[in-house]
Formats: C-alpha cells, structure tokens, sequence
C-alpha cells in the first residue's frame, strides 16, 4: 500500500496524510524495541520527530518520481511507498527483505518503485541523484529525482559538485535537507558557514528556502513548486527543512552535546504530528475519534508487518559470493 | 594485408560503435567534447553525436562517476572518463563505496552497468600524472578492472566493458595511445570476441612463464624476442583483466614451463604480482615450479618527474630480459 502522493491541503486526504506521519512514528518505535530486545544488529538511525519532512516531500512526487534518501532513511522510504513488512524484514535479517538481509537499514532501496536507496555515506546519494535526473532527461521520462540529505552533507565536496553539475545542466532534481541541526554531535551553526544552507543556492545559481520542516503542509506547498520547477525543465532548487530529530544520532549517542530542556521544547512545541492534528481540528476536517482511528489504524499496520516479518525465513549465506556480481 | 590501428584510434572506435548502436550509452568527462579529450581519444565525437550524449564536465570528479552510478541504476550505459587515472582519487566514494556495492547491498534488484575510463601509467613526467593505481580496484568486490595492451583488446574489451552489467575500471596506458597493431573493427557491439577476466597467452614458450598487462604486456613481448636470440622460450601471458583474475591460464602456463615471472609497472608492494604469485603457488602449479617465482615491478617510491628517475622506477625490457635469465640459471 503507497502512502506516498496524498495532498496535506486536501480535506479528504487529510486522514491519509496523517495516517503516513503516524505510521513512520510507530515504524520508528517498533524498531527501537526490536532493537532493545536484542533482535537487531549493529546501529540505526531514528527519524523521531521528522516525519513532515518525508511526508510533504513525497507527496509533492508523481506515481514513479524518484528519491534518493539517506542513513536516517526509513521515514523517506515509507513516505515513498515502501511496504513496512518488507523493511522490517530487512532489519530482521531476513531473507524476504528489501536487500535479502545484505543491506539492513542504511541500504533498504526498491529502485523498480523509485526509491534508488538509502546511504551509509553523507551526501554520497547526492551524485547518484544527479545522475538519475540526466538519466531521466536523456530518456525523456519527464520524471523528477528529489534527493534527501541532511545539514551535516552540506559540507560535503559532494553537495557542492552535485548542486552545480544539477544547475549548469538545468536537471529535474529537488535538493531536500533535512536540517535537523546537527551532523552526528556537531551543530549546525558551529558547522556550516554563510548563516543557512538555502543561502548555498544562490552560489549555485538556484532557488533557495528556508521552510519549517515539521509543517508538513509547508513542506509539501514549498516542494511541489519545486517539483514543478523541476519537472518543467527549468531545473533544481535547493529546500531546507529545519526540523529536529528527539532520539540521539544512533544508538551510542549519549546526548551530551544538547540539553533535555531543548528536546523537551521541541517535542512539546513543535511536534509535526501534534502541529497537523491542530491544524486538522481547528479546520474541523478531523475530530478527536478520527485522529484516534488514524493513530490507531498506522499502529495495527505496523503491529502486522512486524508479526508477518518475525516469521519470515532468515537470510541466506548460500548464495554470498555469487551476490557480488551481477 | 590486415588492417592496423593506433590504440587511441581503436578506443575512439569503440566509443563511436557505442553511440552509434546503443541509444542507453552516453559519454560524461573532463574536455571530452570540442578539445577531443586530453589524448583525443573523443575527437569529433561531439560533433557526430551532440552535447546531450558526449557531455563536457565542469572539473569535478566525484559527480562524473557519481552521475555514472544514478544514470546507470537509472537505466542508463554510461561511459564516464576521469581524464587521468590519479584523478580518481577525487571520486573514490560513487566507485568505492556505491558502484561496487549496489548490486550486492541492494540485495542483487539493481545493476550498475557503467565504465570508468582513465589514463594510467607512466610518461607523463611526475608523481601526480602517472600513477597506475590499478590493485586499489582490483581489490574492491563488485569491481571489474581491464588493462588492455593492444588497438584490437582495447577496441574489443571496451565494447566488452559496457555489455557487462557490472562497474568496470577501464584503464587505458598512456604511452600506448601512439602505438599500432593489427586492428579489426566491429560491426556490431556484440559482435566483440573479447570477454571480460580472459587472460590471453600472446606468445608461446616452454622455458618461462611472463605473465603481465598493459605496457608491460608489450614490454614483455620485446624481452621475449632478445631472450629467444639468447635460446630461452618464453611465454608471454597478457592477463588483461586483473579483476576478475584468470589465474587458471597463468596455472597453464606454469605448469607447461616451470617457472614464472611477473610483471607490471605498479609499485611491487601489495600489487597485483603478489596476487598472481598466491594463486600459482596455492595450486599444483607450485608442483612444476624449477625455480623461485619472481616479481619485476614498479619501484617502491612515487613517480619521480627526470626522466631517467621514472625509467628507472618502471621495469624496461633490459629489467625483464635479465630478471628472465637469472630466473633461467637460478
């Protein structure tokens, strides 16, 4: 089932936009205590507290538009359309998940439904998007590439040879950063010169904006002009999204670079699924027994693909050296 | 009277052939358009094919090959150039960390048939320009990398190259560029005989077995000739392709002659000579072996830019036909 390409603005796809943020909410958190009862490996990376960001960019795409995503991916994923089973298949190391249990969470990708795949490397999506978008211009497929990075990218050497290629050759692709201020523990006004990162665009000869990331409706008015844009071949433009992510950077992050006053601000202020509920109710769209089914709904679509992932057949060592080449 | 070609002319052909019959191939370097490509190897191609499939890059190497990986999991064949081989240190992430491992990470649902062509090898007069970095790849799995020696390999391995559905590191000896030989062109990409980790026994012999690529291939073959004169038959076997190895035909070889010298213009240390050398010694080869096995390679020290400094840092023919000889009364 796509969540992906629902309009926040439209009052009858309100609960389905809403059900898309909840959903990547409890993914988020059944993960966190798959991990914690020890049935995961190595680390992961939350996306707690950003799910406007994957929402309101994906639903600004057409049926078949491409992302690129980033080490923090399963919010961008799921917002795509990716099958919940599936993913946790993959984080259970099993052998019907997305990369057959050869990926895990920094790699889930479904390049056939457009998602071209999660990255362990920062900004390392950032050519690989570029690419896509001549590739779709040279195949004339009018579709556009949106490629999620993060603000700790845009220091990266990739970010700027990415942005400027984009731009000399007017590509289909929608710079998204996912500004959730900080790079691992560094912060970023402590990291990133010239104030923003939208400031960056106009270098690049590109329009640049700052939007509030955990308004998804933002997100989604700011990224379909840009898709638009891109799609019109008048090429890129580069959004920043300042949002903030509540869980540490990984599961070592032992949070010492930011106080609980600061997440407790965001979480109780600023929260993008309390800020569209708001907004739902105060247009009288949806009530408080229809946000509760949404909640409710997104949580027994989790709670299935969790079970039906569990039983799954675990991932083969057989076939491993023969997985290297195509 | 067969027909001949230089190195740079077949290469150019390929590439033509290429544009010509597969609308998925483009071409994405550094001055590769009007300027012809640093060696002109691209020379008139953009006038025969237009911008849109001969794409002239801004100097930026990490998106070159970083564009290479989104257009050819895209759909794409692309043909990507860092103009020298040393360049590709800038553009170590899309090759290292994304080309190679896409197909694998991405639980085998993607390709990435691309080709990265770079000039590699000496000639060029110092330690930045004329680096063969060629073992860095052939040690990353879900890489390819092809060194061909001759016009007809590298005509016939780059068509090769971008029929393989995996990366492939194409690397082109800059010294060859002006060299002929018997050249054949293709009709037809598929219509190449050459396939992709097929080493190539290039010349016959009984007395000693010279496997190396690239120059050292011709180099090898020169030596083979004095030693003839000298009453020592040499084999020469050109591996071609140093990832994936074709171990069993330098096993072959060893086992017809008893002894085995490699050769390749790379430094010696933790290069492709050690891997060649593993893999005779850990079969029955090493049964037939006469005599120790011996690496003539690359000196240990970056490219010197005097002349004589960077002869003397690469293995010449003098180095090979000596090394053959002492290995013959060892």
């Amino acid at each position: 089932m796509s969540m992906a390409r629902m309009d926040p603005t439209d009052a009858a796809q309100a609960a389905d936009v809403l059900k898309g943020m909840w959903s990547i909410r409890i993914f988020e958190e059944a993960v966190e205590e798959l991990f914690s009862r020890g049935l995961l490996h190595g680390t992961m990376h939350l996306t707690i507290g950003q799910e406007a960001v994957a929402v309101g960019v994906c639903d600004a795409l057409d049926e078949g538009d491409f992302i690129t995503s980033t080490h923090r991916g399963h919010g961008h994923a799921l917002a795509h359309g990716a099958d919940p089973e599936r993913m946790l298949a993959e984080l259970l190391m099993k052998d019907t998940g997305y990369c057959r249990g050869r990926g895990g969470s920094m790699h889930i990708a479904d390049v056939d439904s457009g998602n071209l795949g999660a990255n362990g490397i920062v900004a390392g999506s950032m050519t690989i998007a570029t690419g896509a978008a001549l590739s779709q211009r040279l195949q004339e497929t009018g579709k556009v590439v949106a490629c999620f990075f993060g603000d700790g990218a845009a220091n990266e050497g990739a970010f700027h040879e990415a942005l400027n290629l984009a731009s000399i050759w007017s590509l289909p692709v929608v710079f998204a950063c996912e500004n959730n201020q900080y790079g691992m523990s560094m912060a970023q006004e402590k990291s990133t010169a010239g104030g923003s990162v939208a400031n960056r665009a106009s270098a690049y000869g590109m329009p640049g904006v700052q939007v509030d990331g955990n308004d998804v409706v933002a997100v989604f008015e700011h990224s379909k002009e840009a898709v638009e844009r891109a799609r019109s071949g008048e090429g890129p433009s580069l959004l920043e999204f300042v949002t903030y992510r509540y869980r540490g950077h990984s599961k070592s992050d032992r949070n010492l670079y930011r106080t609980q006053q600061e997440i407790d601000e965001w979480r109780t202020t600023k929260d993008p699924l309390m800020l569209y509920e708001q907004r739902l109710r105060s247009l009288a769209w949806l009530g408080d027994g229809d946000i509760a089914a949404v909640q409710a709904a997104a949580r027994e679509r989790i709670r299935a693909a969790v079970a039906a992932a569990y039983k799954a057949p675990p991932a083969l060592v057989d076939d491993l050296e023969g997985a290297t080449y195509a | 009277m067969p027909e001949t070609s230089s190195y740079a002319k077949a290469v150019g052909a390929a590439l033509r052939l290429l544009l010509t019959e597969d609308p998925r191939v483009f071409l994405a370097g550094e001055d590769i358009g009007i300027y012809g490509g640093a060696f002109g190897i691209t020379d008139g191609l953009v006038q025969e094919f237009g911008e849109d499939r001969v794409r002239d890059t801004p100097i930026s190497e990490e998106v070159i090959v970083g564009l290479g990986v989104g257009a050819a999991i895209t759909g794409l064949r692309p043909v990507v150039e860092v103009q020298f081989f040393d360049f590709i240190v800038n553009a170590m992430d899309p090759l290292v960390n994304q080309a190679a491992k896409l197909h694998f990470m991405y639980g085998g649902h993607v390709d990435v048939p691309m080709v990265v062509r770079a000039a590699g090898g000496g000639g060029t007069g110092a330690a930045q320009h004329s680096q063969s970095l060629e073992a860095w790849f052939a040690h990353v799995p879900g890489l390819k990398v092809v060194l061909p020696a001759t016009p007809q390999d590298a005509h016939d391995l780059l068509l090769a190259s971008v029929l393989d559905p995996n990366p492939v590191v194409f690397v082109e000896h800059k010294l060859l560029y002006k060299t002929e030989g018997p050249f054949e062109s293709r009709a037809r990409i598929a219509d190449t005989p050459a396939r992709i980790g097929e080493a190539k026994v290039v010349r016959h012999g009984t007395d000693l077995t010279i496997a190396a690529y690239s120059i050292m291939t011709v180099k090898a073959l020169e030596a083979a000739k004095r030693l003839a004169d000298a009453g020592i038959d040499a084999e020469v076997v050109d591996l071609r392709t140093v990832r994936p190895l074709d171990i069993e035909t330098v096993r072959g070889s060893v086992r017809k002659t008893g002894r085995l010298l490699v050769g390749h213009e790379a430094p010696t240390a933790v290069g492709v000579g050690a891997e060649v050398v593993a893999g005779v010694v850990e079969s029955d080869a090493l049964d037939y072996l006469l005599a120790p096995v011996r690496r003539v390679c690359g000196r240990d020290n970056p490219m010197p830019y005097a002349k004589e400094l960077e002869r003397a840092t690469i293995p010449q023919v003098d180095d090979i036909e000596r090394s053959a000889k002492e290995l013959m009364n060892a």
